[in-house]
């Protein structure tokens, strides 16, 4: 019984930092880009993100054996579009200022290849528990680097955290920073810091082992 | 047609699939795409009400936010040959302006909805008139998509929003134009009443919303001051 809850756990934590979707297996790119420019953008994406990918996941595997293999992939699309429109009329219902905001990419949430990737390579082999526990990892690894990125933007871009001003008025925006290209100089310098603690991380187990 | 003669065991098989009917694929999407619609009809639905509610606030809140003296208002409805009457009930697909009054009665201002094209895409705009100085008294972003940061700064831009205080629309005595049509400047050279400060670096931003408040004063005012006494009444009714 033991080893079971450690297995679950480790499902759960491989995602948000062991194969972290974004910073490991640098998938759903589009997202990542686009809405980070501020840290509500990416905290609602990062949420919305999720809820899809647990009920995705969810629901793909409990039909897991009822789907035959050839309408899969359709099957796995309907059953993500379906909670990607349930999320975005959630999202408006909830605040329609972060809906405007969010604009077209609620919807493109439905092509974010993480969680269609998660359903067939995860979800459809094994059982809901297991499959539910990988998408909330995935879905934690996910807003994590999404907010990793919108924080920094935010805050270089515009001066603020969440809308609230940090610096004085004396500073002066780098503009650049929430536009398309900042997303980039963001994404790269994460990418770089987060290979360099698994490296460091990967010497120093080798030297404990000699 | 079922691979027939065809002297070896089905294709699928080697897949490690077993030999599936299409009748059972058909049936599988058929069941899920139910489902499915099921799920977003229902959601719908449930959510309808709170959206709607959520866009008649956000609107409200915006009508009293440009005619700050406004205490209650009233829909009219813009007749295609220039009159006004006020709305009976809810109305869709017809121009609206809304009369705000104050705690008496007394006519305080129109808030006027206008859109035109921004850097982006479409922007929506309200904004209050008030007929008796002839100036817009203030002006906020209903919808824009706008580059954020930049150009989304016509929401937020304290500076820029100060333009919309006072800006001066007067008429000439024909009711056929501007005295003086509004124009953009850059920041820090203004010097008229009818100007508007740009902010920097969302100067095509700054100029759709002149163009779009420029376009809808010349087409707007003349029908409010040709019908002031309805407008006047409104409340009362």
């Amino acid at each position: 019984m033991k080893m079971e809850e450690t297995t679950s756990m480790d499902i759960l934590l491989k995602g948000i930092w062991k194969e972290n979707p974004v910073f490991v297996q640098v998938l759903g790119m589009c997202p990542v880009l686009a809405v980070t420019n501020s840290v509500i953008n990416s905290i609602v994406m990062g949420i919305a993100t999720t809820f899809v990918l647990v009920m995705s996941s969810f629901f793909v595997s409990l039909f897991r054996k009822l789907i035959p293999r050839q309408v899969r992939i359709a099957s796995y699309i309907m059953i993500i579009a379906t909670f990607v429109t349930v999320a975005e009329y959630i999202i408006q219902a909830v605040s329609l200022e972060v809906h405007k905001s969010l604009g077209a990419f609620i919807s493109l949430i439905v092509v974010n290849c993480i969680i269609l990737g998660r359903a067939e390579a995860f979800a459809s082999k094994h059982p809901v528990k297991e499959a539910v526990m990988d998408a909330l990892g995935m879905g934690a690894g996910f807003t994590f680097a999404v907010l990793s990125l919108g924080v920094v933007r935010e805050l270089l871009g515009n001066g603020t955290l969440a809308g609230i001003p940090i610096f004085g008025p004396g500073f002066e925006p780098w503009s650049i920073m929430i536009l398309p290209g900042g997303a980039f100089f963001v994404l790269g310098a994460w990418l770089l810091f987060f290979n360099w603690l698994r490296e460091r991380a990967k010497k120093q187990q080798e030297r404990v082992v000699v | 047609m079922h691979m027939h003669g065809a002297g070896h065991h089905h294709p699928s098989a080697g897949e490690g699939g077993d030999d599936v009917s299409s009748f059972r694929m058909i049936l599988t999407m058929g069941t899920i795409g139910l489902l499915a619609g099921l799920l977003i009809v229902v959601t719908y639905r449930l959510t309808l009400p709170i959206i709607e509610q959520n866009k008649a606030e956000f609107l409200q809140r915006a009508i009293f936010d440009v005619l700050p003296n406004a205490s209650q208002k009233q829909a009219f409805v813009v007749e295609k040959d220039g009159t006004l009457r006020p709305e009976r009930g809810k109305e869709k697909r017809v121009f609206k302006i809304y009369a705000g009054y104050d705690d008496r009665g007394k006519l305080v201002g129109v808030a006027i909805e206008a859109k035109g094209q921004g850097f982006q895409d479409v922007i929506h705009i309200i904004y209050g008139y008030d007929p008796e100085r002839e100036v817009i008294v203030g002006m906020k972003v209903l919808e824009s998509k706008e580059t954020p940061g930049l150009g989304s700064k016509i929401e937020t831009d304290p500076e820029f929003i100060a333009n919309f205080k006072a800006l001066v629309v007067k008429l000439t005595p024909d009711l056929s134009d501007l005295v003086h049509p509004l124009e953009m400047v850059k920041k820090g050279q203004k010097t008229a009443d009818w100007q508007i400060e740009a902010i920097t670096g969302a100067t095509i931003s700054s100029r759709a919303i002149t163009n779009i408040l420029l376009k809808s004063s010349r087409e707007i005012l003349p029908i409010i001051q040709r019908n002031l006494d309805v407008l006047k009444q409104g409340a009362s009714q």
